[in-house]
């Protein structure tokens, strides 16, 4: 729930308001290209970020190409992230805004290289908060190893923005040989899923709502190229797809591949793995947590022959420990997704129209 | 991973057992209705009807319910709710899946793209926080719901009216279960045989109210849970007494409820509000079928402070949720459902809440299954048979 209240910067203690440079808040002159704007980047923002292809403080990042054999390709993607709450259990909008852009480099077999980031910030916003969440942003670069080039700040009216939104862009490297796509699935492939589903919308809406359960729900925003790169290494030619199930969930995410490749899918309720408190949520709300958002999961669609060394390989990282076997790929039904229900019925797993809402009983 | 005291109840092995034993003791077909909209959503969910289908050599028919609070609160009331939720100085708060309820033009989350403040709270009780935080705003409540959800409503209005909140009001379009099942009963066309009794309505009220039903219309009634063996559970004990003649009201929910309910809620309940006679979305008028607020409560009653006239209005003629709500009809009869009815573009009640009958269908695929193209009556009809679910 907003409760934006109006920006009061304290200036009780100033005898003449003229030389104020402000450090408390953002104001529109932080936008306007002049010293304030200036200030703002020489203070909180390349300090932050810094390297050298930033720190040259052009109006573009020039890079050279990483030394690689010949037939490796780019990718390129760009996503923008206006989360609420800004700060939520397990990360804040800085680090997301990192994950979810490495993520998509990292699913197409990416290794993330370097990012773009644009902020729009609203009038009002603490500095306080900006430079926790660009030191966040920092730190979530440096940990995935990808470095902050090039970037952009405008500010908006206060009320015609919520805090904060950042875009970020990402180039990465995919080596030669690596062809994943979600129009490569199989019948007979296995459905990999790397960890519990629906951490980061619960978290979220738990959040965001006053929801108070016993111990908070944690986000599950990670960084997934490692992850990748280990199941790439293990599956070789056998791995067909990598998805991060995000907005829509594992169920949303599924059925998109499964349209894209014109396969159906079976899942087993019983092996999707939810975190019991995740799970307690879901059926308090009345929600589905299929449909839920993750930001540091994977789905790996690998052929039969390599699935148990895929999913070996996810349980033997860090962030795929609770890796499960979830389904299979069919021939039948194409475009759809079935599941079979702990209890033992089969129902189709359709995507959803609208944003979940929690039921009245 | 597995919820304590959840997952017990959706176990497998035991789930097969229970069908076994229906089949068993059943030798002729039946239809069941179920008469929560919550049991409706699990069946789907689970893939319930499906197991009984595959499973039994007889047809045991599961209809839905008018058991919906959100598609059976009458079109008037939404519109008058939209009415209200437009003006400046109200502050809007519902439940969340009364949102997307269409009035007669559009709904309240179109309103809320407009600019209206409309609220999504998890409790009643929400709302006087909101009062106490905008005095100078209007809460209005839009109090919907069985019996279930009666308490809480009731606990707003009286919490309301002691601590002199005169902002706050309450939008009341409150149903109840036993005077449905009686017009179920009465209404000619009638195919139910034995209820499935609504759990949590009854974890309020007891479940004297339905004994005088059950031997009126020599009906068994077996009040249940929601959990997959709550429900299969319930079903046998409902088929056992339907081969057996019998017609008594069970309780299968014993961990939850007992004959007496919650007395403490209703005696709350019977202070703030009072019977009247009520129109259900899809059904039409049914006598002392719904709440209103008492006298003493009239100064937050949202209707006379807010002076919202009666609006004619209009629902699509497509629509049969009537018959849907009553038993006669299932979703996938209907021409429009999955086409020119959908969760988007709802033509009517059942099609508007998760818990929507048509709306659990839908979200549950079952108009992109091909197998669905049964038509009603008793038996198995035109039934195309059922392919099993893919094998592993």
């Amino acid at each position: 729930m907003n409760t934006a209240s109006s920006p009061t910067p304290s200036l009780v203690n100033l005898t003449c308001p003229l030389p104020l440079t402000e450090k408390e808040r953002i104001v529109l002159g932080h936008g306007a290209g002049g010293k304030l704007t200036a200030a703002l980047i020489a203070e909180l923002f390349q300090p932050a970020f810094h390297n050298p292809t930033l720190d040259r403080l052009d109006d573009q990042a020039v890079l050279a190409l990483p030394a690689v054999s010949a037939g490796g390709r780019l990718a390129l993607t760009t996503d923008s992230f206006v989360v609420t709450p800004i700060f939520f259990p397990g990360g804040d909008i800085g680090s997301l805004a990192v994950h979810g852009t490495v993520n998509d480099l990292a699913m197409g077999g990416a290794r993330p290289l370097w990012l773009a980031a644009a902020f729009i910030l609203e009038e009002g916003l603490a500095q306080a908060d900006l430079r926790r969440i660009v030191a966040s942003m920092a730190a979530a670069a440096r940990a995935a190893g990808v470095e902050i080039v090039t970037g952009d700040t405008k500010v908006v009216n206060h009320g015609k923005g919520d805090q904060i939104f950042i875009t970020t862009t990402g180039v990465g490297w995919v080596p030669e040989g690596v062809h994943l796509s979600s129009n490569q699935a199989r019948p007979g492939d296995r459905i990999l899923v790397s960890g519990t589903i629906g951490d980061h919308g619960m978290a979220i809406l738990s959040q965001r709502e006053g929801l108070a359960f016993e111990e908070p729900i944690l986000s599950d925003s990670a960084a997934l190229h490692t992850l990748a790169a280990a199941v790439i290494d293990a599956a070789g030619g056998h791995l067909r797809c990598l998805r991060d199930p995000t907005r829509g969930g594992l169920a949303t995410a599924l059925h998109e591949i499964a349209e894209r490749s014109g396969v159906g899918m079976l899942l087993e309720e019983k092996h999707i793995p939810v975190r019991e408190l995740v799970h307690s949520a879901c059926e308090l709300l009345g929600i589905d947590p299929l449909f839920v958002a993750n930001e540091g999961k994977l789905v790996a669609i690998v052929a039969p022959e390599a699935a148990a060394a895929a999913l070996a390989a996810l349980r033997a990282h860090p962030l795929g420990e609770n890796a499960c076997l979830v389904g299979e790929v069919r021939s039948e039904h194409p475009g759809m997704l079935m599941l079979r229900t702990e209890v033992g019925g089969t129902r189709v797993l359709d995507t959803l129209f609208h944003e979940q809402l929690p039921r009245i009983c | 991973m597995p919820i304590a005291y959840l997952d017990e109840y959706r176990d497998r092995a035991l789930a097969e057992r229970l069908v076994a034993q229906i089949r068993k003791v059943q030798t002729r077909p039946w239809v069941l209705m179920e008469m929560c909209g919550g049991q409706t959503h699990s069946i789907v969910k689970h893939g319930l009807d499906q197991m009984l289908e595959a499973a039994l050599p007889h047809t045991l028919e599961l209809v839905h319910g008018p058991g919906c609070p959100v598609c059976v609160t009458s079109l008037e009331m939404i519109d008058k709710a939209h009415a209200i939720a437009q003006r400046p100085e109200v502050i809007f708060c519902s439940f969340g899946d009364m949102l997307r309820v269409p009035g007669s033009r559009g709904d309240l989350f179109r309103l809320q793209a407009q600019g209206a403040d409309i609220r999504v709270v998890y409790t009643p009780l929400d709302c006087l926080k909101l009062a106490r935080q905008y005095p100078a705003k209007q809460i209005v409540f839009f109090a919907i719901g069985f019996e279930t959800t009666a308490p809480a409503n009731a606990m707003l209005v009286y919490r309301a009216h002691a601590e002199k909140l005169d902002n706050v009001s309450v939008l009341v379009s409150h149903v109840l279960v036993p005077p449905a099942i009686a017009n179920i009963l009465q209404s000619p066309a009638n195919r139910v045989q034995g209820f499935l009794g609504p759990g949590h309505v009854c974890a309020i009220m007891g479940y004297r109210e339905y004994e005088p039903i059950a031997s009126r219309f020599q009906v068994p009634i077996v009040v249940s849970g929601f959990e997959p063996l709550d429900i299969l559970q319930g079903a046998l004990m409902t088929v056992r007494q339907l081969e057996a003649g019998k017609h008594t009201v069970e309780n299968q929910y014993a961990r939850i409820l007992n004959r007496d309910g919650n007395p403490a809620a209703r005696q709350l309940v019977y202070s703030v509000f009072e019977t009247c006679d009520k129109k259900w979305r899809g059904v039409g008028a049914i006598p002392k079928s719904g709440y209103k607020l008492r006298w003493e409560y009239r100064d937050h009653d949202a209707e006379r402070r807010f002076q919202v006239a009666e609006i004619d209005t209009l629902e699509s003629d497509l629509c049969i949720s009537g018959q849907i709500l009553k038993g006669i009809k299932k979703p996938h009869h209907c021409p429009a459902f999955g086409t020119a009815c959908t969760p988007l573009h709802p033509l009517g009640a059942t099609m508007v809440s998760a818990e929507g009958a048509c709306a659990a269908y839908y979200a549950y695929g079952r108009h992109l299954q091909p197998s669905m193209t049964g038509a009603g009556g008793p038996g198995r009809g035109p039934h195309t048979p059922q392919p099993g679910p893919p094998a592993t």
